[in-house]
């Protein structure tokens, strides 16, 4: 293993820690240190509990030595995203709406990560309310990319994919809403899976768009990916779309990396004119490497697949507009009084403490989606969008009657500057174009590190898309490119990443 | 024509009822709300008990905090679709909740889960008894539009200003115990054709459905908790010719409607809508129109006063609930549930009817003391129907209206069962109490002494068995009063009366009057 | 339409209680109808006789029994309250009653 624990794989860690020749108290202080010496500088955390991660850790020592049985990653420790609820921690969902809101309920997602004995480090930054593709968003300021600190780590879920990506934790949690999860693992060189709608509960996640929100795993590898996706999935009753069912084999399927005879569909759709040539051919490159490794490549249309953003920014604003509703400053959150009034209504308050506490990008995407649910309109837009959804789901499900997965670049770029796209909504949504067709099908998808792309020498995402519950398949893929790609570059590919400690030293 | 002006400020003028009637005939829609007394709420595992300390019965989900979810309960459903049966609605084959998306403060989500336009049970109907002006009663069929299923709001408390009422309250404290309750909304179709009985037929349409909820035992059906609510709908349009079921009248078009929230009684329902109807009659009259608004009732003063005027601000945004997923009851489900249904009220009412053998006007008295089940428990207890009757109608009812209670609510507050009128009957049937005594020893029941039997004995209430003894007294008496006994001698027979009064005298009560009347009449005969 | 005015946008902030300032409102305007109008491209879309899709997974009739689970205090139900008295969240008045 490597001496750093920080640079460790959680599946590294997990092995050390079984073996007991470490302890998880060393493993958590490691990635507490770590945070100490570069968050500073990424901001890929809104909230660090270093006091109850300890805690945890301390616990799960104990345990082990008592010689109880532990969860496979019992003891490694997890970034989790700040839309999750965390009884005791602060859940903002990166809005001033929320600031210094503590739960009173465990998201199950996070009930999950404490059974398994997983110390929490902290709850990381994301756009407000998940709305975003940069985490400019985020009311308390961006996160930065690790690859270069003037750029995006991506969004919504660009906390976790920094934090993953900097060595700040080993394995971070996310939700993919339309991308939130794979985008952010494309530009950060990490990996990132939003598994089938209904694989992981929705309990506890504040949602976004209900019928879109997914959550997953983020880490460095496909295997640590994978271990965490078997931690977080799994039947809830307390989320009515649960899937009732076992989680699909991923560990097995990682492990395997298996994908001889696989049929490999390329979408002709994703990947032409948009997409940066380094995207491009890092994406052709991996693909040409997967035959290698035995499997059959065909190019598959989606014609249906142009309605996607459109289609994808009706539904998401209009379930936004209602699920953001109970932001009202009644209950718990923020609470303004209106300016100059006397006695104010509940009304003007509600008003009031809307305007003040959500950001311009909320603002817009909740008036879209009231306007499309309106009546008068609702057929025009919001039961247009669901017509279009239908198609693109039966363009998955002919495509997936040819192969058995299917692929395209998982951003049409690499990561972009801070400040390049925030004034211009439209440019933004299209970061999105790749990963919201799968969103709006339900189906499963992963992004790995491809490479880095010539001109710009940043990392570009592939994107892997399987059938609905074959999530297994994700990892099969997954696992064998990420094998040959290493092959290939002798070393990580974050092994390429500038020092952060270094930076901060050379800066000083 | 009588039209009273206002009297003060607030007040509408109303139109004399019968000149209302005379000109216009009145279409009506009635939306009850039924609040279920399942165990937990419609989407979460909290417990929906009526007057839990404030905020005691909350969780995540009926709280609204970001995050939680809802889970459907699998009985509210199961209710909802008895009730739809009950009322001969179509049950959907598959159905959806929506989401109804309007700010309030005592809504956690700021939407209500609701149905939209896919309820879960539809087209149906309700026979309703009326009055049929002629001393008996007529059945008036109530079309039902759908039923079907969402959640309650909390309750607010208003603070400030004056008498809790919201309008200049400072502030308002809410309690989110009652959110996400069950709710039922059942509503009706333009109910039209009842003319002058408006008023009567809304009366009799909550009553049925309250007594029919009952008997599905779904709620606890208690106006004064709240747990049934109504709101009227009333519009008027001109009258023309003299049956309001006539054609020519269905074709003249329906007239702007009112909506009048939270009509809490019986008693209510009948006067908000006679209410409306003479205050709409009176806007028309005076060549007013007539606003489409929410109106509120005003149970102190029994008028109504302007809301809200409906206008664009009710865009509700429904779409279907994302977080649930469709009910699609199957046939198999469906039809597992209709043969729990009870027996129709209606029907039921007019079986033990003839089974007991009562006049219309008996089984009329008998309902409105609301004494059918309290009867036919206690003839299943071994009782007669005419002897249950005239018990459970006499003193106890007696008692029940003097305190304000239903019979129902007094006997069992008292702990005075059906068993124990039962017991009542069996001790004057065997001839160990007269009636006279009966009805002391019912005293004694109703004062807590003890079963019947005990109040027996103790008060030492028992009839003189003693033949001999009997004899004796009737032979003293007819000694005592040569001239009546040679009346009776002589064939007025109806003179052994006042022999009778002595007899039972002279036995202190504790005779059978017709024991002694037998006698008597067998020395003078 | 696929173009909103400033009224149709005031109108729609009213609807979704947000207090936006005449700056917000200008400008709101005017990215709400360049988005609007990409997103009207659904309806370019051969959708006619297609069914709406309103979730990605095809279940039905997913229910809990009728038991009661254990919630929240009522402290921790007003943990998070801006304000609160007598075991109730407080508010500020209430306008209309509906």
């Amino acid at each position: 293993m490597n001496t750093d624990l920080t640079r460790a794989s959680a599946a590294e860690l997990a092995e050390g820690l079984a073996s007991k020749s470490i302890s998880s108290v060393e493993v958590t202080q490691a990635y507490l240190d770590r945070i100490a010496a570069v968050d500073g500088q990424v901001h890929a955390y809104l909230h660090v509990d270093a006091e109850g991660a300890l805690t945890t850790a301390r616990a799960v020592d104990a345990r082990r030595a008592a010689g109880e049985r532990l969860a496979t990653l019992a003891g490694v420790p997890i970034a989790v995203k700040d839309v999750m609820t965390t009884r005791g921690l602060p859940t903002t969902c990166g809005s001033r709406m929320l600031e210094g809101w503590v739960p009173p309920y465990d998201a199950t997602v996070v009930r999950h990560l404490k059974d398994a004995g997983m110390p929490i480090l902290g709850k990381t930054n994301m756009d407000e309310f998940a709305m975003g593709s940069s985490t400019e968003h985020s009311a308390y300021g961006p996160s930065r990319n690790p690859w270069d600190l003037e750029r995006i780590p991506g969004g919504s879920g660009g906390g976790s994919s920094a934090a993953v990506a900097s060595f700040q934790a080993p394995l971070a949690t996310g939700t993919d809403t339309g991308g939130s999860i794979r985008q952010p693992a494309a530009v950060t060189g990490t990996v990132g899976t939003k598994p089938t709608y209904g694989g992981v509960s929705r309990y506890g996640l504040v949602a976004l768009a209900s019928s879109l929100d997914q959550a997953g795993p983020c880490a460095r590898t496909v295997l640590d990916t994978a271990l965490l996706h078997e931690v977080m999935g799994g039947h809830d009753p307390l989320d009515s779309t649960s899937i009732d069912a076992p989680v699909p084999p991923v560990v097995d399927a990682a492990r395997r990396a298996d994908v001889t005879g696989l049929r490999i569909g390329v979408v002709k759709e994703l990947g032409g004119e948009g997409y940066q040539p380094g995207v491009r051919e890092r994406f052709e490159e991996s693909v040409a490497l997967l035959v290698e490794q035995g499997a059959e490549v065909v190019e598959v249309s989606c014609p249906s697949f142009d309605y996607a953003l459109a289609a994808y920014y009706l539904i998401l604003p209009s379930e936004a507009s209602s699920n953001l509703a109970k932001f009202d400053a009644m209950r718990y959150g923020m609470r303004v009084l209106p300016e100059g009034v006397d006695a104010p209504t509940a009304e003007q308050v509600m008003a009031a403490t809307r305007d003040a506490g959500f950001g311009p990008e909320v603002k817009r995407r909740i008036i879209l989606g009231t306007y499309a649910l309106s009546s008068g309109y609702y057929d025009a837009y919001y039961g247009s969008a669901q017509k279009v959804r239908s198609l693109i789901a039966q363009d998955f499900e002919r495509a997936y009657e040819k192969v058995d997965v299917l692929l395209s670049p998982t951003a049409p770029t690499t990561a972009f500057k801070l400040g390049d796209k925030l004034d211009d909504p439209m440019a933004m949504y299209l970061n999105d174009i790749a990963t919201i067709p799968a969103n709006l099908a339900g189906v499963p998808g992963m992004s790995i590190p491809s490479g880095l792309a010539e001109e710009d020498g940043l990392p570009t995402g592939i994107q892997i898309l399987a059938p609905a519950m074959k999530d297994e398949r994700l990892y099969s893929v997954g696992a064998a490119l990420e094998q040959a790609l290493l092959e290939r570059w002798g070393a990580p590919i974050l092994s390429k990443a500038p020092d952060l400690a270094a930076g901060l030293v050379k800066g000083a | 024509m009588a039209v009273t002006s206002a009297a003060s400020v607030g007040m509408d003028p109303v139109l004399d009822y019968d000149d209302v009637v005379a000109r216009f005939d009145p279409v009506m829609g009635l939306e009850v709300h039924v609040e279920l007394h399942t165990l937990t709420k419609m989407f979460c595992g909290c417990p929906t008990e009526f007057g839990a300390e404030p905020n005691s019965q909350v969780c995540p989900v009926c709280l609204g905090l970001p995050g939680a979810l809802p889970v459907v309960n699998e009985k509210a459903v199961e209710s909802a679709i008895r009730i739809g049966l009950a009322l001969n609605c179509e049950i959907a084959e598959w159905c959806r909740f929506a989401r109804k998306n309007y700010f309030y403060p005592d809504m956690p989500k700021n939407f209500q889960t609701s149905q939209y336009d896919e309820p879960i049970a539809f087209n149906g109907y309700l026979d309703v008894e009326v009055d049929d002006g002629a001393g008996g009663t007529e059945v008036f069929r109530v079309e039902i539009e759908r039923a079907h299923m969402e959640e309650d709001t909390g309750k607010s408390l208003h603070v400030g200003g004056s008498t809790g009422r919201i309008h200049g309250a400072e502030y308002s404290l809410v309690d989110y115990n009652r959110a996400g309750i069950p709710l039922i909304e059942i509503v009706t179709k333009p109910i039209v054709g009842a003319g002058v009985r408006a008023p009567e037929v809304a009366k009799a349409y909550v009553s049925a459905l309250r007594d029919l909820l009952r008997a599905l035992d779904v709620s606890d059906v208690k106006m004064e908790q709240g747990s049934v609510r109504c709101d009227a709908n009333v519009s008027l349009r001109v009258r023309v010719g003299d049956d309001p079921r006539g054609e020519a009248q269905l074709a003249v078009p329906l007239g702007t409607r009112t909506e009048t929230k939270n009509v809490n009684s019986l008693r209510s329902v009948e006067r908000a809508v006679r209410y409306e109807m003479s205050r709409q009659a009176a806007t028309l009259e005076a060549g007013g129109s007539v606003l489409q608004e929410t109106r509120h009732w005003h149970e102190d003063t029994g008028m109504t006063t302007s809301g809200r005027v409906k206008s664009d601000a009710d865009d509700y945004r429904y779409f279907p609930e994302p977080d649930l997923v469709p009910v699609a009851p199957t046939r198999e489900t469906v039809d597992a549930l209709r043969t729990t249904l009870p027996e129709p009220p209606g029907l039921r009412r007019r079986r033990l009817q003839g089974e007991w053998g009562f006049s219309d006007l008996e089984m009329r008295d008998v309902v409105n003391a609301r004494a059918v089940e309290l009867i036919e428990e206690t003839v299943a207890a071994g009782a007669g129907a005419a002897a249950a009757k005239k018990w459970w109608l006499g003193e106890p009812s007696r008692r029940a209206n003097a305190e304000g209670q239903d019979l129902v609510s007094y006997a069992a507050g008292l702990r005075f069962s059906p068993a124990h009128v039962a017991e009542l009957d069996r001790l004057v049937t065997s001839g160990r109490l007269n009636d006279s005594m009966a009805r002391q020893v019912l005293d004694g029941v109703l004062a807590g002494e003890g079963t019947p039997t005990q109040v027996a004995d103790a008060r030492g209430l028992e009839l003189v068995q003693d033949d001999d003894a009997l004899q004796a007294a009737v032979d003293r008496v007819i000694e005592a009063n040569p001239d009546i006994a040679e009346k009776v001698r002589s064939g007025k027979v109806q003179a052994a009366g006042a022999l009778i009064g002595q007899v039972m005298k002279e036995m202190k009560g504790q005779a059978d009057a017709g024991k002694a009347r037998t006698l008597i009449l067998a020395r003078l005969g | 339409m696929s173009s909103l005015s400033r009224e149709d946008v005031a109108h729609l902030a009213g609807l979704a209680r947000i207090d936006l300032s005449d700056a917000e409102l200008d400008r709101m305007v005017g990215e709400l109808s360049v988005i609007l109008e990409s997103v009207a491209k659904v309806q370019q879309a051969p959708i006619a006789d297609v069914p709406p899709m309103s979730h990605p997974m095809p279940l039905t009739n997913v229910t809990r029994p009728d038991v009661v689970r254990p919630g929240l205090t009522p402290d921790e139900a007003l943990s998070g309250a801006p304000e609160r008295e007598l075991g109730r969240f407080a508010v500020p008045r209430i306008l209309d009653e509906d």
